[in-house]
């Protein structure tokens, strides 16, 4: 018995080690990326369809070599050292402000970059929040944070955030459990900065999410997903990003941004101050925005395409859904997170623990 | 000398891992961010808001003490009883059953149960109940903390009362004494080091939970323990933090002092 399983074993393992060395020659010997150089690319990790890079690969010449991060936190580090040199990076808004601050970024050659034609003019502006003149970043997704609610249980429009306060909903309405983006209701109620940190205005909005906290079912993060799916609650802030795939789940969920405005993100490519390729970087943003190739991406990731070409490509009712596409005016009311500082986020908290420490009666 | 070897790696073990995180957290909390000495980060408890987490805390975890006691002395009493016949193991080994699944699971499991359109309230609408709506509120937490820690209870009061001399109870009972006299006189005083320290394995972990309060309060009801979460996740203020922290260990310093004074044979809490 023992023989025969020992023998089994060294079969799979043969086994294995043929088709890994088979992989392993393929790709090699495939095309022939590598003749027009490398650009060394650091992206989220399951923010690009792969079969996209092969395509690229073949198109150019140009070999990629591709490394994923988690968070803009654990990026950072690893620019700032400077040990290895990427070509082309997709941080998030507040993080290239950060760069740019440090010099860790080097201006776009946009002569390189003829489908820049394609790129939404709202999000551009939008992007002058982090990088001013637009000199620096070339915007790949971005997304709002909205009401998610189940048209079965809210009848009437949603267009403000005012609905987080109705008495009508009391119980039914779920909260981000997090300082920035629970504010961001209150402040843009009353027209303010959601980066402010005015203390008459921080508290004013303090007083009214404590007074919204009896209707408030729970505080939570990633339950929002599940809570809204079994339809166990009315409505609740949600990022639009996540709301295509809930909207799958469960059809009577619908989404909108608030006309006072609210919070939105725009992640862009950028090219570090040291990197070696910077024109295979180019290259590599350009065919990133031919409207086929934004098109396919968007549909892998589901985070909106600033590509108006790819836009022009999609179905009727994807461009009418607000979770993908936004009304502008509305758009141009929001504005991304700056970091407070540390005064600026213990104030923050200390508000917050105010708020989540009011009793509910 | 042998000896002295032996124990080298769990030396090893104690300083690096209970040892210097003791100290580091000491360190951060008694001083700024300069890193000067500074008594603020313990005093900020006496701010109002997060007086009032603490008392939250006291309030839900000293209950969940008692409920985890009511429950757990009668449960050892009927172990004791099986132990004799032979058949406590069984009994034993499905209390500590649900301990091999993670914490965070057994919790998230009961808000499935617990959510207003969950398992309970599906279940009492089909059987023509009332619902109840107990999920986020202080019921919840305190359910979600009796079933987290029972295990804890039970175990040292079972170590205790096994090892009670069945004479001794015999002996009260020939001398005439009623069942109540036997149990306050006799079995209530031998059984309380491990009282003490399943008072104490039950009550620091429900005193500084913040994932139970997340989960099963909804994020509604504010703990100690999510306040100092919050300083370390949101305003990375690890000096803040570990000063609330030390506040905390005030609480655990008292209980193991308890132990010490009334468990000096180590019953209770080897388990």
């Amino acid at each position: 018995m023992k023989k025969i399983i020992s023998l089994s074993l060294a079969l799979i393992m043969a086994l294995t080690l043929v088709t890994g060395c088979g992989n392993s020659s393929d790709s090699k010997n495939g095309s022939k990326p590598g003749s027009k150089g490398q650009v060394k690319v650091y992206n989220w990790g399951e923010y690009i369809d792969e079969e996209v890079i092969k395509m690229f690969e073949e198109e150019t010449g140009i070999e990629v070599v591709y490394d994923m991060f988690e968070t803009n936190e654990e990026m950072y580090p690893v620019i700032e050292a400077g040990g290895v040199s990427y070509d082309a990076i997709c941080p998030s808004d507040y993080m290239i402000e950060k760069m740019i601050k440090n010099d860790l970024l080097q201006e776009i050659n946009f002569d390189n970059i003829p489908n820049m034609k394609y790129l939404s003019k709202t999000i551009m502006d939008g992007s002058k929040d982090f990088d001013p003149e637009n000199k620096y970043s070339v915007p790949y997704t971005f997304g709002t944070l909205g009401i998610v609610y189940n048209k079965t249980m809210v009848k009437e429009p949603v267009t403000s955030w005012n609905i987080l306060w109705d008495k009508n909903y009391a119980k039914n309405i779920l909260m981000y459990n997090s300082v920035r983006d629970a504010f961001v209701a209150p402040l843009r109620l009353l027209g303010a900065d959601i980066n402010t940190t005015d203390d008459a205005v921080l508290r004013k909005a303090t007083d009214m999410l404590i007074e919204e906290k009896s209707l408030v079912q729970s505080y939570v993060m990633d339950q929002i997903k599940d809570l809204m799916i079994s339809g166990s609650a009315a409505m609740a802030m949600c990022y639009s990003g996540e709301v295509l795939a809930m909207q799958e789940e469960n059809p009577d969920l619908a989404y909108a941004v608030p006309e006072e405005g609210s919070n939105f993100f725009i992640d862009s490519w950028v090219i570090p101050a040291n990197a070696e390729n910077k024109e295979n970087a180019e290259a590599w943003i350009n065919f990133l925005n031919k409207p086929e190739i934004a098109l396919k991406n968007f549909e892998y990731i589901t985070y909106s395409t600033p590509n108006t070409g790819a836009q022009d490509l999609m179905d009727k009712e994807l461009l009418e859904n607000p979770a993908v596409f936004p009304d502008e005016k509305i758009l141009d009311k929001c504005s991304i997170f700056h970091t407070l500082g540390t005064e600026g986020d213990s104030k923050m908290n200390d508000l917050w623990i105010e708020i989540k420490g009011a009793s509910v009666e | 000398m042998r000896k002295q070897l032996a124990a080298g790696p769990y030396l090893l073990w104690m300083t690096g891992f209970i040892v210097i995180p003791l100290l580091l957290v000491l360190y951060y909390g008694l001083t700024n961010e300069a890193g000067a000495f500074t008594l603020e980060n313990v005093l900020n408890i006496t701010e109002p808001q997060r007086l009032a987490a603490l008392g939250r805390s006291l309030k839900l975890s000293l209950i969940c003490t008692g409920i985890c006691l009511l429950l757990s002395y009668p449960l050892a009493m009927i172990l004791k009883g099986m132990s004799k016949a032979g058949r406590s193991g069984l009994m034993i080994f499905i209390f500590i059953l649900p301990m091999w699944m993670n914490a965070l699971l057994r919790t998230m499991a009961w808000q499935v149960i617990l959510n207003r359109n969950g398992l309970l309230n599906t279940l009492l609408s089909t059987l023509g109940l009332p619902t109840v709506n107990i999920i986020n509120t202080n019921t919840a937490i305190v359910f979600g903390m009796v079933y987290n820690y029972l295990p804890f209870m039970v175990l040292p009061l079972y170590n205790v009362m096994v090892k009670i001399n069945d004479d001794v109870i015999d002996a009260a009972s020939d001398l005439g004494a009623t069942w109540l006299q036997t149990f306050i006189h006799v079995l209530l005083p031998l059984s309380v080091p491990g009282i003490i320290s399943g008072i104490t394995m039950v009550f620091v972990p429900a005193l500084t939970t913040f994932v139970i309060s997340d989960i099963l309060g909804g994020g509604m009801i504010l703990l100690i323990g999510n306040v100092i979460n919050q300083e370390f996740t949101f305003t990375a203020n690890w000096n803040l933090g570990s000063g609330l922290s030390l506040i905390l260990m005030i609480f655990i310093l008292f209980s193991m002092f308890l132990i010490a004074k009334y468990d000096k044979e180590g019953n209770g809490t080897a388990i």
